[in-house]
């Protein structure tokens, strides 16, 4: 493993307690804000010490309690990207840039570099800019070839997409996905975007107040949650009560339903029900034996492309009992005050 | 018109802003690491000459300098120095008096400095007084500048530890403000007010300078954003 992390650290507030490692991957940390995702990343960097633990890098021992190791930051060779960037304003890009690089002798290599890193992320023409006069990609890809330039061993991204507009924000995704391509080695990814998460990273790690709740690939995440932080970090909106009845089923206790589920472990104390795999169902199809309810809609809100419908089991009840999300074009055909939905047993999440 | 007074009252300026200038910064951005107790301990005892009355001030100074007293005998015994009643006794007076304005202009400024660029230069490699010079001085250049500004302009106009610990002694350790006291006191109204108006003319143009700094920052700060 290139990375491996154990540290902890009171944070007043609650306990960091992280113990994960990582290949040649891009690992992403999805959590709440204040979770101590970006608090992992500085401890990693160095800017911030654990109170005990071991922090490796390609077999390199950059934190160690024990045997009382801390490198300091310039040591470590750790490529980190701030949530601001943290351009120097009062340099141009290409000194910027040149930063990454300063330690260097050789000035024509150097200058080489410079030119090579610029025209891959398509800045040349930035060069003598200042970082506040150019746009938030523009200033992203500049901390980008900044970073590449110091040629470090793994690279860490803070939300590396909460200040750009949501046009830019996927074209920007595309090129850091490219960058962390040809880079080839540790990618550690901290963000609170699942979406974003899920397109670009291959495992995924979610926290949850200093610890690592749930760790496995990105489809493992998002199909088995396992715990109900890392089913609302997913995106799943309908989580209920509920508890085990067999192997196979799992009973809602508000309503007092039991609807069957792939797999259920001891201990489940909720349900997840993703809103989009909802649907509505013919009335005496195969689904409404088990899984199906019949419900009263009670609201609707229009997203671009489809309808979030809130249903409730009892035409009085004002909190809907799940929401359900429908494209648009089915729903406007279908629209009811009454309809039967249903879920398949493979897609309700059995949660902790 | 003997302008002894002016030289010698812009020379202590000078040399104890000079002095200031390293010594603010430093304790700004030591004192800025501190843990929080003892840094509210240290900002209190190193804010204090701002609050304290001047005479206080020379006295305590006097109380240290003195030749009868610790330091001074010291010095009087193993170098034969006086280290009170001399021009350059003054300088004592205003580095403890001016200290504070710098110390808090700068502190303020580091404050307001995103450590995120700190960090940034460090995970690149940049060593901490590559950063400290050309990162943090540049971002935190307008305030720095005011506070030294400022301190030579307090410093300019010290009166009272500066007569108790330098006295006055024309041609020798006479400044504007004694100057102009002396020359109260012994009715010669025409020159104090000479020295008056110089010393107005001077402090005036210091704080516009302050003023120009002052705006030109929040201009380059409205930029930034």
């Amino acid at each position: 493993m290139a990375l491996k992390v154990d540290i902890k650290k009171d944070l007043g507030g609650f306990k960091l307690d992280v113990c994960f490692e990582a290949a040649n991957e891009t690992l992403a940390l999805l959590g709440a804000s204040g979770s101590g995702k970006s608090m992992t990343l500085k401890m990693i960097a160095g800017i911030e010490k654990p109170d005990s633990g071991v922090i490796e890098l390609d077999g390199v021992t950059l934190f160690d309690s024990e045997k009382k190791i801390n490198l300091t930051p310039q040591q470590r060779r750790v490529g980190m990207m701030f949530q601001n960037y943290a351009l120097f304003e009062n340099m141009t890009v290409s000194r910027n840039i040149m930063m990454g690089i300063r330690n260097r002798r050789d000035k024509a290599a150097v200058r080489e570099e410079l030119d090579a890193i610029m025209d891959c992320l398509n800045i040349t023409e930035l060069a003598d800019r200042h970082p506040s006069r150019i746009s938030g990609g523009q200033q992203q890809r500049v901390a980008l070839a900044r970073i590449l330039v110091s040629h470090p061993n793994i690279l860490m991204l803070d939300e590396p997409f909460s200040a750009l507009d949501s046009h830019l924000r996927f074209q920007m995704e595309q090129v850091v996905e490219e960058t962390i391509e040809s880079f080839g080695k540790t990618v550690l990814w901290v963000s609170h975007n699942r979406d974003e998460v899920f397109r670009r990273a291959q495992r995924i790690a979610i926290m949850d107040r200093g610890h690592i709740d749930v760790i496995g690939t990105r489809q493992e995440v998002f199909d088995d949650p396992k715990t109900v932080n890392a089913a609302l970090l997913t995106g799943c909106k309908n989580i209920l009560p509920a508890e085990k009845v067999d192997d196979t089923h799992i009973r809602l206790t508000e309503h007092n339903l039991v609807i069957e589920a792939a797999c259920v472990p001891d201990g489940v104390t909720h349900a997840g029900l993703r809103m989009n795999f909802i649907r509505p169902v013919e009335a005496g199809g195969a689904q409404t034996e088990t899984n199906g309810f019949d419900c009263n809609v009670i609201g609707e809100t229009k997203n671009p492309f489809s309808y979030v419908v809130d249903l409730a089991l009892h035409a009085e009840e004002k909190k809907p009992f799940i929401m359900m999300e429908v494209k648009s074009e089915v729903w406007e055909k279908i629209r009811a005050g009454r309809l039967m939905v249903g879920i398949e047993p493979d897609h309700v999440l059995a949660l902790q | 018109m003997d302008l002894y007074p002016l030289y010698n009252s812009i020379r202590i300026a000078a040399i104890s802003t000079v002095i200031i200038f390293f010594l603010g910064i430093l304790a700004a951005y030591y004192i800025a690491k501190t843990p929080r107790l003892v840094k509210g301990v240290l900002d209190v005892i190193l804010t204090l000459p701002l609050v304290l009355p001047p005479t206080v001030v020379g006295y305590l100074l006097l109380r240290v300098l003195g030749p009868r007293h610790v330091v001074g005998a010291w010095f009087l015994e193993h170098f034969n120095v006086r280290l009170t009643m001399t021009w350059w006794s003054a300088i004592f007076a205003t580095t403890v008096v001016i200290f504070p304005l710098m110390y808090r202009t700068v502190r303020g400024a580091f404050e307001a400095f995103d450590e995120n660029l700190a960090y940034a230069g460090k995970t690149l490699g940049l060593s901490n007084s590559y950063i400290f010079w050309n990162i943090r001085m540049p971002y935190c250049r307008q305030g720095v500048l005011a506070g030294t500004v400022l301190a030579f302009a307090r410093a300019l106009g010290e009166y009272g530890a500066t007569s108790m610990i330098a006295g006055y002694t024309p041609g020798h350790t006479a400044t504007i403000s004694t100057t102009v006291y002396q020359l109260w006191r012994t009715n010669d109204d025409a020159l104090a007010f000479k020295w008056v108006l110089i010393n107005m003319a001077i402090s005036f143009v210091v704080l516009l300078a302050v003023n120009l700094l002052e705006k030109n920052q929040k201009k380059s700060k409205a930029k930034a954003r």
